[in-house]
């Protein structure tokens, strides 16, 4: 018998979190969200996602700036916890098609992104992103996305 | 500087360009990227498999993000080999298409192709597949910006 503790489905965890708002739990749950360091934080009485600094995340080391894999990683996964923790979606939702926008170079910093859910159908969700770092007025990165909810 | 000049041997220009993979950007080097074929404008990366990279513990299926990186890295270098040297680079704009779930633990194959380059700004498509090509896992267009020199 092992003595670790199963690990609850995504979907029991997701309910357990949306309530708990202990998004750590969630986030950890996920390798790749882990591994790049991107979390989910109530900041000012609003839902955001960070994405720590780490040299890994790095794409160009002369200047050195993030890789642009690394921003959109962090605009899609600003998108899915939107929608899995301000919705009341059953399912991980499955992202159809993702656009990124790059506006400035990443400084090797804590990134930051808020993700607004423009319009929430039954099967389809348009979700968009952007994502900065000193200034909120002055984003790095922004998204717009599109996720399947559900199948008919 | 003929320093960023890629040299004409083929071999020769697939060894220089694999430096994005292993030194110079240290997110494709930790995600296990690997350049594993050239053309005149194209560009083949590949993305193991690997645990860490999983975006749904349930499934097993990787994380978009990761697939994002590994477009975006292909993208930028069939953008230097269209134009034959390194050049300072960055991407404007990329659109993936998801296609259908990856499976998992089989290798992505991304192959970006340069299709047009203008003074300043490169048009480039992508695929993704996992061994067939005529079954993408995802398609993708994208827009680089060459920066002065």
């Amino acid at each position: 018998m092992s003595d670790t503790t199963p690990t609850p489905p995504l979907a029991d965890l997701v309910r357990q979190v949306r309530k708990t708002r202990e998004y750590r739990q969630l986030t950890d749950a996920i390798p790749y969200t882990r591994y790049m360091g991107i979390g989910v934080e109530n900041l000012a009485g609003e839902m955001l996602c960070r994405m720590a600094y780490a040299p890994r995340l790095i794409g160009n080391s002369l200047i050195p700036a993030l890789h642009g894999g690394s921003l959109g990683a962090l605009l899609e996964s600003a998108a899915v916890f939107e929608l899995l923790l301000q919705t009341d979606t059953e399912r991980v939702p499955k992202v159809i098609s993702l656009t990124v926008d790059f506006l400035r170079s990443g400084k090797p910093q804590d990134t930051f992104a808020k993700a607004l859910i423009t319009r929430q159908g039954r099967r389809v969700a348009n979700v968009r992103v952007e994502a900065w770092q000193d200034d909120r007025t002055r984003p790095i990165a922004s998204a717009h996305a599109l996720f399947l909810l559900a199948e008919p | 500087m003929s320093d960023f000049t890629l040299p004409e041997d083929k071999a020769a220009r697939l060894e220089r360009c694999s430096v994005f993979y292993t030194d110079v950007v240290p997110h494709n080097h930790a995600l296990g990227l690997k350049l594993v074929d050239i053309g005149p404008a194209e560009a083949i990366v590949e993305l193991p498999y690997a645990d860490f990279l999983v975006g749904n513990p349930e499934t097993g299926v990787l994380a978009g993000g990761a697939v994002t990186t590994l477009i975006d890295a292909a993208c930028g270098s069939s953008v230097f080999l269209k134009l034959g040297r390194f050049a300072p680079l960055v991407t404007l704009d990329l659109r993936i298409d998801y296609l259908r779930p990856a499976r998992p633990g089989i290798t992505l194959t991304c192959v970006a192709e340069c299709y047009r380059m203008t003074r300043q700004v490169a048009f480039v498509r992508a695929l993704v597949h996992q061994g067939d090509k005529s079954n993408p896992v995802a398609s993708s267009q994208g827009t680089f910006m060459k920066l002065e020199e």
